[in-house]
């Protein structure tokens, strides 16, 4: 019986107990961080369920004239933008060649596609009749809308991405015939993944084009969708660094010792790529209030909240990666990049909700449990990503297939 | 080819005529978009505030009685339409009185809505009423942020959510009735008709008394043209239309944006396969360089 065990232990124990017995399992995962995401989503999950029996009303701040709040905001809008670092990366390594970069595609495309598995959700939670969702997908085609736009390109997407991260499911399974198919599609997804991404993030600024009157000056802008799609490249990049970073911290046993100076060459090198990035998203912008003749605007308490974002969230990132870049600083690339995270919500937020409806006395305020829905969808992509790291090949790479690229 | 130089010119001539008089032809329908459409003219110089219109809204579309039917002091606070409220009647205050105004959708000629909507679930018939179809709609509210009017409203309360907003009695139309409101009015401040006969008829109001009216039609021109036209005599923005929509249709301003989808849908493919090659043989390169050194070594080494 003993010699049985651990010759051939089951694959269930071998594949999801991580080798261990199902009670050594359990115990693994009593951490203060499970107990954490477990008390988000105890309360988390039965928001979502009374949502769905009592309305929107229930459970949000949304109003007749804010009927966009902080789950298309943060979820959609951001979760989209902080999901872009698998096309960058991917493009990078594969079609431009940057083979440097090869280490941290895996985690990028992986936090690309969970970020885009979280973006769904949000939006199914956030849509009032989701059951309608194949309408537009399979016969009544709003070709005139944007909004139909994105919806293709983010399914496509969504599927590109499981295309590009399937090599890593293979490889887990030990399926190397299918891992070789999957390998060969690498190119051709990839440029979809591009394609697809161009389209869709800078969509996602066009959906603001048809509300002019509403948006404050100072966002709208007929650059919407360049604003978002050069945001989304410096976005990616600085997530890749801020999330590899996090990664090698709570995840030292997946990653060899050897490849934290390796890391380190990387973060300074998607760093100096996210400050000029930034650089020219800053001319961009500066291009969009030329245009507008908006530097009136500037004096006022919306220009006020306009400057923190431009000078605060823009320049002082693009000049921080730069000088960390220069010195060779790790460590401040580190916090730069978490930095401009930061930034890139605050401005899909100050574009779909702050600056929206600016004109009119009442003022949205998500409510508590809006807020804490959107703590659980990000907390249902984190524990996923911590479940798929700690079996698949994504921060190491699979001792069987270390020298196939 | 027998062509005298009198022929010629002739030739010339006709066929400039043709076209100098086609062009004016060509563009008359574009002179007043939406002309065939049903329409409604709103002279709030006419309207009491007797608010049966909204009273036979509420009967035709099976809605609750009105808010403080029949009662004074429903004036004093400004009320707004809501799912279950498709059309007010606010009191203003101007200079020396009081106007009233009728708030409902203004049925757009060409709906920023409807072109807004990923799934089709708002429509704009060719008759004028803008209808929606539940059984395609998402809810997701996109609508809603592209009416600049503010009009589509959604029910917050429900699991299985619709968006309300007037319907311009599509179906009564449909059967060559009036819209219940219109029907109803007893002041004539609502007329019902064709869009570009009501136009006239608003522009002879103004012409034939001279003084009484503010030379604007607002909905004539405003975002490319409104199906419901208000006419008054104070300034329009004074009763609560919103003045800084301009004239372009909104549904214009996603279009150019889209149009850039082929454009990348086309150039993006060869140009990232055209990149990649290029990386490709400088890899190759690179490989062989490094090959061609490694053996020259060898060769040093054996010599």
């Amino acid at each position: 019986m003993r010699d049985q065990s651990i010759t051939a232990r089951p694959w269930v124990t071998e594949k999801i107990f991580l080798g261990l017995s199902l009670r050594d399992y359990v115990r693994s995962l009593m951490t203060p961080g499970t107990l954490v995401a477990g008390l988000i989503l105890t309360i988390g999950i039965p928001i979502i369920v009374y949502r769905f029996i009592f309305g929107l009303g229930a459970v949000t701040n949304l109003t007749q004239t804010t009927p966009w709040g902080i789950w298309i905001g943060i979820d959609v809008l951001s979760g989209v933008a902080l999901a872009a670092g698998g096309y960058t990366l991917a493009s990078a390594v594969y079609i431009f060649g940057l083979k440097d970069y090869h280490a941290v595609v895996r985690p990028a495309v992986l936090t690309g596609f969970l970020g885009y598995l979280f973006v769904v959700i949000g939006l199914i939670v956030d849509l009032g009749r989701p059951w309608n969702l194949p309408v537009p997908m399979v016969y009544s085609f709003g070709t005139t809308s944007v909004m139909f736009e994105v919806a293709w390109c983010v399914a496509l997407y969504a599927t590109v991405l499981f295309l590009e991260f399937l090599p890593a499911i293979f490889e887990w399974l030990g399926w190397s015939k299918a891992r070789l198919w999957a390998v060969k599609l690498t190119i051709g997804v990839t440029v979809l993944g591009v394609l697809l991404s161009t389209l869709h993030q800078s969509s996602l600024g066009a959906l603001f084009l048809m509300a002019p009157t509403k948006m404050h000056p100072l966002w709208y802008s007929p650059y919407i969708p360049v604003f978002f799609f050069i945001s989304s490249i410096a976005a990616g990049l600085s997530m890749v660094i801020f999330e590899s970073t996090l990664s090698h911290k709570y995840f030292s046993n997946r990653v060899p010792q050897h490849s934290h100076e390796k890391m380190d060459r990387i973060a300074l090198g998607l760093a100096k790529a996210a400050s000029v990035v930034l650089f020219s998203y800053f001319f961009l912008k500066l291009q969009g209030l030329a245009v507008g003749e908006h530097w009136g605007l500037l004096g006022t308490s919306w220009g006020a909240w306009y400057l923190v974002e431009l000078l605060g969230f823009i320049v002082a990132p693009c000049l921080m990666f730069a000088h960390a870049v220069r010195t060779s600083n790790v460590r401040l690339v580190r916090w730069t990049a978490a930095w401009t995270v930061l930034g890139i919500v605050v401005n899909r937020l100050n574009v779909s909700v702050i600056s929206m409806n600016y004109n009119v006395e009442e003022i949205y305020v998500p409510s508590w449990m809006e807020v804490w829905t959107t703590m659980t969808i990000i907390t249902i992509g984190i524990l996923t990503y911590r479940w798929i790291v700690n079996r698949m090949p994504v921060l190491d790479e699979h001792p069987e297939y270390r020298e196939s690229h | 080819m027998n062509l005298s130089r009198r022929t010629f010119f002739k030739t010339c001539g006709a066929a400039g005529a043709a076209t100098l008089a086609a062009r004016p032809a060509d563009a008359a329908p574009s002179a007043t978009p939406g002309a065939e459409m049903s329409a409604v003219l709103v002279d709030t110089t006419r309207c009491i505030g007797c608010r049966a219109c909204e009273a036979a809204c509420g009967e035709v579309n099976h809605l609750p009685a009105p808010d403080l039917a029949g009662e004074a002091q429903v004036f004093e606070k400004r009320r707004t339409t809501a799912p279950a409220v498709y059309t007010v009647v606010n009191r203003r205050e101007v200079a020396g009185g009081e106007r009233f105004v009728k708030t409902q959708c203004m049925h757009c000629v060409e709906p920023a809505c409807a072109s807004a909507c990923p799934a089709r679930a708002i429509e704009k018939t060719a008759a004028g009423p803008i209808i929606y179809h539940v059984n395609r709609c998402l809810g997701c509210r996109y609508c809603m942020l592209a009416c600049p009017f503010d009009i589509p409203r959604f029910e917050y309360e429900s699991a299985a959510p619709y968006i309300r907003k007037c319907t311009f009695c599509a179906d009564r139309q449909a059967e060559g009735l009036e819209p219940a409101c219109t029907s109803v009015c007893p002041t004539g401040a609502l007329t019902f008709g064709k869009r570009a006969a009501l136009i006239e008829e608003a522009r002879e109001r103004i012409y034939h008394n001279p003084g009484e009216y503010e030379r604007h039609v607002y909905g004539e021109r405003e975002v490319g043209g409104t199906s419901w036209m208000y006419i008054s005599d104070r300034p329009l923005a004074q009763l609560g239309l919103p003045s800084h929509l301009g004239t372009t249709p909104h549904t214009a301003l996603a279009q150019g944006a889209l149009s850039v989808v082929p454009l990348i849908i086309t150039l993006w493919p060869p140009l990232l396969m055209g990149i990649y090659t290029f990386s490709k043989r400088r890899e190759a390169l690179a490989h062989e360089h490094a090959e061609s050194i490694r053996g020259s070594h060898e060769e040093d080494r054996h010599a």
